[in-house]
């Protein structure tokens, strides 16, 4: 099980702030394809990873990431801080 | 050091005077205040800002503890809202506190490069003419750079 948080306009598409998945996915990428092939407002969220940003556990991580041990993962757009 | 993130709103002449009274030791203080910037249609009615509890006060810290350890820092402060905003009221501040200015300077330019694209903040325009979030400017992410 992972908590999966979104903010900004992340949250808005996939239309929820968070939820708890139950997944064996092995990385980042393989979460969004997974969520993806799941329902067309993920697909639609995850359209451009170009635009998007993955922390896990809180820190600023990349998509290629190993997901073992991890238990919050959160999508957001380029922050706007300052 | 000191990180908040509040809702509340602050007053930058109250903060810069509590800061400067515990300076001890130091010769300079920088302060650095950024203010809710209107549309660029001039119609802006509320600044929206969203922030992600935990990593927020996470990433300040570490930026924190960053600019105080790569110049001689006697201490520093940062203060970042989030929340409903309105034209001209303070988002954030941020003050350092040194011996020298070069330091103060330089830290205070170093916090708010990184608080522009590494604290999890993000801002939403809410105006007459239309809701829009604030898309990351690529001059904010080369900026990092220089450091």
């Amino acid at each position: 099980m992972i908590d999966v948080l979104y903010f900004a306009w992340v949250r808005e598409r996939i239309g929820l702030p968070r939820e708890r998945i139950d997944t064996n996915a092995a990385t980042v990428n393989d979460l969004i394809a997974e969520l993806s092939a799941r329902e067309e407002r993920y697909a639609v969220a995850f359209s451009d990873l170009s635009s998007l940003r993955v922390a896990l556990d809180q820190e600023l991580s990349d998509f290629d990431a190993p997901l073992a041990g991890v238990r919050e993962i959160a999508f957001f757009p380029p922050m706007t801080g300052g | 050091m000191r990180i908040c993130v509040q809702s509340d709103p602050f007053d930058m002449g109250t903060e810069a005077n509590r800061f400067t009274q515990s300076a001890t030791g130091a010769g300079a203080i920088v302060t650095f205040t950024g203010i809710t910037r209107d549309s660029a249609a001039g119609d802006l009615a509320v600044m929206e800002i969203e922030h992600y509890p935990g990593m927020t006060e996470r990433a300040l810290t570490e930026i924190a503890t960053q600019a105080m350890t790569r110049w001689q820092l006697t201490d520093c402060l940062v203060i970042h809202r989030y929340g409903r905003l309105a034209p001209t009221d303070p988002i954030m501040m941020v003050a350092t506190a040194a011996r020298h200015r070069a330091d103060a300077f330089a830290a205070a330019e170093f916090l708010m490069d990184y608080l522009k694209s590494r604290a999890p903040f993000w801002k939403k325009e809410i105006a007459k003419s239309g809701t829009a979030w604030v898309a990351a400017r690529d001059e904010d992410e080369a900026a990092l750079k220089r450091w």
